[in-house]
């Protein structure tokens, strides 16, 4: 779509709607939102972006070979994170007995493991819906031409 | 003709239901069966036990860490089910 | 009077029950295959409102503890939780699905359900 009011608001709005996605992961524990609900804010600015510029410029900001990255790292990073547990208690995913520091409640560095797996579960929400819609829409591309 | 049948027959499901709900608990009080001794737990408990103050973030990345890993894996496996339809076409367009 | 004090007390569940059978009507009623997704969309949305309502507590507070005030009344967290594996089960089977239509049509040429019964049967009766 080439048009040069949507090229230029979405230019100004998407670092401040992926500012709003980060700020929505970090704060997971200690505001409403989380992992899930800031990864897919983070997801729809980039959706966003391959509506206005097309295909072809958003595959060079996130290509497929950082998606596989972003998909298998995401939950590879949960199971490390459990797997600490596994080794210091014995039980999986164990958050404050396995040593992790549980900090001042109501502060950002607290909680413990909850801010980590927030920021992979983030990580893996975003690329999983950037993802889908580009495999879809590269599709449609492909069958139109 | 055939089209106002089945709006009256979903119109009878939609009065079947509202009927049905009435017999339900469902009074939005703390006293409603939903409104159990888990609850209570962890409201009660998980400051303490966490040190996360959203309930819901301590639900379910501490007590409940698990059922979200398998909701990871659900995203995962939509993903590779959806690449397996899509992406493979292109490489044997001529087969 | 009492039944209606009763309809507008719990309107939120009825509001879902109205979203889950119009979802249900429009799964049942169209051919047009998006057409279909985006009825198991209601419905499921329908689903997940009825599931939220069940935790409400009239008068309570959302489930972020309050330091400094330790006599509040948090509303049920556990629904709202639970909730969110439903939202990602219906995501993935959206997707799924619309992939599995961008298939049909490329096959048959045409979306509608009706229309690829009737090229399904014809093949079979060149055969």
């Amino acid at each position: 779509m080439d048009d040069i009011i949507l090229r230029t608001i979405s230019r100004l709005i998407i670092p401040f709607i992926e500012i709003y996605g980060v700020f929505i992961i970090l704060h997971g524990h200690v505001s409403p939102g989380g992992g899930f609900s800031g990864g897919a804010i983070l997801g729809t600015s980039l959706i966003l972006y391959t509506l206005v510029f097309g295909v072809e410029k958003a595959q060079k900001k996130f290509s497929h070979k950082v998606s596989d990255i972003a998909e298998s790292g995401g939950i590879l990073w949960f199971i490390l994170i459990g797997l600490v547990g596994i080794f210091v208690t014995g039980y999986f995913l164990t958050n404050i007995n396995a040593g992790f520091p549980i900090g001042e409640p109501g502060l950002l560095l607290s909680a413990g493991m909850i801010p980590l797996l927030m920021i992979g579960i983030g990580i893996k929400v975003a690329s999983t819906m950037i993802t889908l819609f580009h495999t879809v829409i590269e599709e449609a591309h492909h069958g139109s031409a | 003709m055939k089209k106002s049948v089945i709006l009256l027959i979903f119109f009878a499901l939609f009065i079947l239901l509202v009927s049905s709900l009435f017999t339900m608990p469902i009074e939005n009080s703390v006293f409603a069966p939903s409104y159990n001794a888990t609850t209570r737990y962890y409201i009660e408990n998980s400051v303490r036990e966490t040190g996360a103050i959203n309930l819901v973030a301590a639900l379910i990345t501490d007590y409940r860490a698990f059922d979200t890993l398998g909701e990871t894996v659900v995203l995962f496996t939509s993903i590779v089910a959806v690449v397996s339809i899509l992406r493979v076409s292109k490489k044997t367009k001529g087969v | 009077m009492e039944v209606l004090k009763q309809i507008i007390e719990n309107i939120n569940y009825i509001g879902a029950l109205a979203l889950f059978v119009i979802g249900l009507y429009t799964v049942v009623t169209h051919s047009n295959l998006i057409k279909r997704i985006i009825g198991i969309n209601i419905m499921g949305t329908g689903v997940f409102y009825f599931f939220v309502s069940i935790g409400n507590v009239v008068g309570g507070n959302p489930p972020i503890v309050d330091l400094d005030n330790g006599n509040l009344i948090y509303i049920n967290p556990l629904p709202s939780g639970l909730i969110l594996t439903g939202i990602v089960v219906v995501v993935s089977i959206t997707v799924y699905s619309l992939s599995l239509v961008v298939r049909i049509y490329e096959t048959y040429g045409t979306i509608d359900q009706d229309e690829i019964a009737k090229i399904i049967d014809q093949e079979t009766f060149d055969d």
